[in-house]
């Protein structure tokens, strides 16, 4: 069993929309997978549903090989919700050490993995400080640090970057990384494109609670790649007109072509080779997954909770 | 079912080492005890010694009318209208009865008292008092009663004695503390439901004001989380109470030693109607050789009863009511003003319990009474008024198992509805939550 996660045919409907309407996907082990999608489109209610929170209406959910049991499958999993905070009155150990516990750690465990986080992060020195005193990041950090602490083989995390710095969140990012190294899968939830063409591995977007794209962040690029390619020469040619070739923009000596269907790109740098110009850069644009998304998302029915009537 | 355990010793350590609990539990009774000290000392003592003369023309009182209290009667002779107007401008007195030489003993001539200073309810009670006895006393000689006669018409004792049918004796003392101990009992619990139900319904709404519901719900079922916060907060609850009797009990002590003379002014002084019955029991104590009758009534209340059925349905109450106030607590956002409205519902039972408590201390078998022993929104405050009275002059026995058993099965209901509301609302935010809202939520399929 190479998958940590296969989702059946999950279904969650409410009496004012269909929430989840039918998902099924695999997440295979150590990888970092991205969860898509708009607001509304179902994710946190799909998030929820693997985490135990929810129970599905129908379907199945299997972890590690073995059907999904909410109450003593939580260990395996971490979760950091995007709706997140702590106890602001409590100290810092005392917190991490409290939700450690109830995640089913024993005292001693916990404090020795609190003890090895805490310094791998380098928030040793604040122990004793309570939550309310800390900025924006280190309480990040220290959220970060609860829902990985018991080393769950699943990690789910719903927007993390949202109000890192750059330092602070490239650290994190960092770790994600480590995490899955070590065995460790996570899934990723967020809106932000970029971060998820450069982390994730596999990507799923839902919309209105539906599936609608289900891949490696390659093989969606290349499913929705429309053939343009950028092209830097040293000079400007003489002919820019060619029969394999469209051109979509030009700035100066660099091009942006379209190559037409039956061409391949070594016509279009024969073209211009033969015109003794100096190809300096030659390469593909592949769609961002923002456009992708965009474009996949634009225009269906409205972006926030749709009110879909639920047939009896 | 440690997972529930984890969560209430949180709650419990959490708000046990703060240094208001501290501060709360010994310095509220402290406060308390010393602002009832202060009433009871200046409702008792009056300003200064009134002193009243009387000018007794028709020598009705021989030269002697018994001073009572703060009022010292001065009986004078030999002065008019006049000299008593001037002597009373100049204070020599605070006020004068002036009884002409016409009075008649056995007529229906009412006496004036002329007073510089104004002259409050109480003390005028006392005033009537003293003369009543005595002008009666001298119109029955005035019959030609003699004094022996008199003296035993008035001091025979033919109290009645108040008897159960199952033989035992029930006196005014014992029904006076009866009294006293259900209508403190159904306060107390009153108090502490409100006092403990708001704690709850507050730390309830902490996850939700601190946004980790989520995070904690991931770990934890929200039943757990529910029962986890109920118990952590019912034993500080619990800590606070116990450490507060103590102290109670302690200073009770005190306070002879503090107010020696109180007991004694007390008795002459409806200091509240409530406490009317309570004080012809004290002094029905006095009358009849004091202590050995209070010991003896007290032998007849089953204070290990009492006691019990305390510990049962302040338990029991408070279990019922604090899951209530839990489903409040998670269906609130931020702002606690929401909280007002949907507490509304809740409150309402707590205070009808103690105004038909009230009428029980009395009447502890009338329907009310027995309506609100048994219907369990209400039952913990009402019962205690009825067992104070003991079984089964005041309660039968089956009237307090079933009342026990319903009130069980309340708490296990309300925890239920409880539960179901409590999981959807702590993950809720930014809607108004109403009743009606929060009903389907209980009712809906998980």
């Amino acid at each position: 069993m190479n998958n940590i996660l296969e989702l059946q045919h999950l279904k969650k409907y409410y009496a004012t929309q269909k929430a989840v309407d039918d998902i099924s996907f695999n997440i295979s082990k150590g990888s970092i997978f991205g969860l898509l999608g708009p607001n509304g489109a179902g994710k946190t209610t799909l998030l929820r549903m693997i985490t135990g929170i929810f129970y599905p209406d129908s379907g199945e959910i299997i972890l590690d090989g073995k059907k999904f049991d909410p109450i003593n499958d939580i260990i395996k999993i971490g979760y950091m919700p995007e709706e997140r905070g702590l106890y602001k009155k409590m100290k810092i150990g005392e917190q991490a050490l409290y939700l450690a516990q109830l995640k089913g750690l024993s005292k001693k465990d916990a404090l020795e993995k609190i003890k090895f986080w805490f310094k791998r992060l380098e928030m040793e020195s604040w122990w004793n400080k309570k939550v309310e005193d800390l900025s924006k990041g280190m309480s990040q950090k220290l959220q970060f640090v609860t829902t990985v602490l018991h080393e769950p083989k699943l990690i789910i995390l719903d927007e993390p970057f949202s109000g890192l710095d750059p330092v602070n969140a490239n650290l994190i990012k960092d770790e994600i990384y480590g995490l899955a190294q070590r065995g460790s899968t996570v899934i990723f939830s967020t809106h932000r494109m970029e971060q998820v063409e450069e982390i994730c591995d596999h990507i799923v977007l839902m919309n209105l609670g539906k599936k609608i794209l289900d891949g490696t962040v390659t093989d969606v690029k290349q499913q929705f790649k429309e053939n343009k390619f950028s092209i830097k020469l040293q000079q400007q040619p003489a002919n820019k007109i060619n029969e394999s070739f469209e051109l979509i923009d030009q700035k100066e000596n660099a091009f942006t072509v379209k190559i037409k269907d039956g061409y391949r790109s070594n016509d279009v740098l024969q073209f211009f080779i033969q015109q003794n110009i100096t190809v300096e850069s030659f390469n593909e644009i592949l769609p961002s997954l923002n456009d992708i998304f965009i474009q996949l998302v634009e225009g269906t029915k409205s972006v926030s909770r749709a009110f879909q009537q639920v047939p009896a | 079912m440690n997972k529930i355990f984890l969560v209430a010793r949180r709650e419990f350590l959490s708000r046990v080492q703060k240094k208001t609990f501290l501060l709360t539990t010994i310095l509220l009774p402290l406060l308390i005890f010393v602002f009832y000290a202060m009433i009871i000392y200046f409702s008792v003592k009056t300003n200064d010694n009134l002193r009243i003369a009387v000018a007794d023309e028709a020598n009705i009182l021989n030269g002697k009318i018994n001073s009572k209290d703060d009022i010292a009667f001065e009986v004078v002779k030999n002065e008019t209208v006049t000299s008593l107007n001037t002597a009373l401008e100049q204070k020599k007195f605070d006020g004068y009865i002036y009884i002409p030489s016409t009075y008649n003993l056995m007529g229906k001539d009412s006496l004036q008292l002329k007073s510089n200073k104004a002259i409050g309810i109480i003390t005028r009670e006392k005033i009537q008092k003293s003369f009543d006895d005595v002008l009666e006393e001298k119109r029955l000689l005035s019959l030609n009663i003699s004094k022996a006669q008199l003296d035993s018409v008035q001091h025979s004792n033919n109290r009645i004695k108040f008897a159960t049918i199952n033989g035992k004796s029930d006196d005014n003392t014992k029904a006076g503390i009866s009294y006293i101990v259900g209508y403190i009992s159904g306060f107390l619990i009153y108090i502490i439901l409100f006092i403990y139900g708001t704690m709850v319904m507050r730390g309830v709404m902490e996850e939700k004001m601190n946004r980790i519901a989520e995070v904690i719900v991931s770990s934890v079922k929200p039943f757990q989380l529910m029962m986890g916060k109920i118990t952590g907060i019912g034993a500080v609850g619990l800590i606070q109470f116990i450490i507060w009797i103590v102290i109670v009990f302690g200073l009770q002590l005190l306070l002879p030693l503090i107010f020696p003379d109180m007991l004694h002014q007390m008795q002459g002084q409806p200091i509240q109607p409530a406490g009317m019955q309570a004080m012809q029991a004290a002094q029905q104590m006095k009358a009849n050789g004091g202590m050995n009758e209070l010991m003896n009534s007290l032998h007849q209340i089953n204070f290990t009863l009492i006691i019990g059925c305390f510990i049962f349905y302040f338990l029991g109450g408070y279990l019922l009511y604090s899951s209530l106030f839990a489903a409040v607590g998670s269906a609130v956002n931020e702002d606690p003003q929401d909280a007002q409205s949907l507490l509304l519902p809740i409150t309402m039972p707590i205070i009808f319990a103690i105004v038909i408590m009230t009428k029980a201390v009395n009447e502890p078998n009338s329907g009310l009474a027995v309506f609100g022993s048994l219907f369990p929104l209400t039952s913990p405050i009402v019962m205690m008024a009825r067992i104070a009275h003991g079984i089964p002059e005041g309660v039968t026995l089956w009237e307090l198992l079933l009342s026990m058993g319903l009130l069980i099965c309340g708490f296990l209901g309300t925890t239920w509805v409880a539960a179901k509301i409590y999981r959807t609302g702590i993950l809720m935010y930014g809607k108004k939550i109403t009743w009606k809202e929060m009903w389907k939520w209980a009712v809906r399929k998980s």
